[in-house]
């Protein structure tokens, strides 16, 4: 299982998903990405798009305006 | 008429009705199972479909903001453009073979999505220098880049040919690789669509 590192720090919605989203189509099931962001919709917008898309946020941190989201993708 | 006979009587024209009745709903389950497999029974899809009427920077913001949104939440996506929304799909401006009142809309039309005007605020085209200015502080994609992302992720673009012909564009003053149609195109669309909006 594999961890792949994005950087969405200073892009604005909707680029943080629609990178995400690029993203996780190349990845395989059980991988994981982590993204870091600023945009200050993303936490809102990250738990909207696992649910919609049906794969899993294992972990969210926000530190010093850095969010930081652990998703595992699942298959759909 | 003995017993028998009439046991055999009563099995016989039960069994007539059943077959009758089964055939009945035999046919009616082939009914069904055929509008099932050919996507009847108005089941939406997953997609989003967006009028696109205006033709200034901030609606078209909001309406390519969803549209680039919906494609990364695994959404279908259409966009139709019409009268001043054509202005998006606008990549250059051509004069010749053009009436006079057609050559006038074309003059007064922006040169395409990097020079158009704000809703508000346009202050005769020092609004949207300085909104600009303000979405690049805060490293905001540009409109050209999002219409370049929209047509390359897979968003079906369909520019309304009557409203071309009001405003007297030609299919080479717009984006290639897009797809012309009217209402019925987009009614097609939006009718599966469980997200739709005019913008």
């Amino acid at each position: 299982m594999a961890t792949v590192e994005l950087d969405c720090k200073g892009l604005s919605c909707p680029i943080p998903i629609v990178k995400i989203s690029r993203a996780m189509k190349e990845m395989p099931d059980g991988d994981r990405l982590c993204v870091q962001a600023s945009d200050p919709s993303f936490q809102s917008d990250i738990e909207a798009w696992v649910r919609k898309m049906g794969h899993v946020l294992i972990d969210f941190q926000e530190a010093l305006g850095v969010q930081t989201a652990t998703i595992e993708k699942r298959a759909i | 008429m003995d017993t028998a006979e009439i046991e055999l009587l009563i099995e016989r024209s039960v069994q007539e009705q059943l077959t009758k009745r089964l055939a009945g709903v035999e046919e009616e389950l082939r009914a069904l199972r055929s509008i099932l497999k050919h996507g009847g029974g108005n089941v939406p899809e997953d997609r989003t479909t967006i009028v696109v009427f205006s033709g200034e920077m901030d609606p078209l913001f909001g309406a390519f903001t969803i549209a680039l949104g919906s494609i990364a939440m695994g959404m279908e996506v259409s966009m139709f453009f019409t009268f001043w929304g054509l202005n998006a799909l606008r990549v250059g401006k051509s004069y010749s073979g053009k009436s006079i009142g057609e050559k006038m809309v074309a003059a007064m039309m922006p040169k395409g999505p990097a020079s158009i005007p704000t809703s508000r605020m346009n202050m005769g085209g020092a609004g949207p220098i300085f909104f600009k200015h303000l979405m690049k502080q805060r490293n905001i994609t540009t409109l050209p880049s999002m219409i370049a992302m929209a047509q390359e992720m897979g968003v079906r673009m369909v520019a309304c040919e009557t409203s071309m012909g009001v405003m007297g564009v030609t299919r080479e003053e717009l984006l290639p690789g897009i797809d012309y149609g009217g209402v019925a195109t987009y009614l097609e669309d939006a009718a599966k669509s469980k997200v739709t909006l005019f913008i």
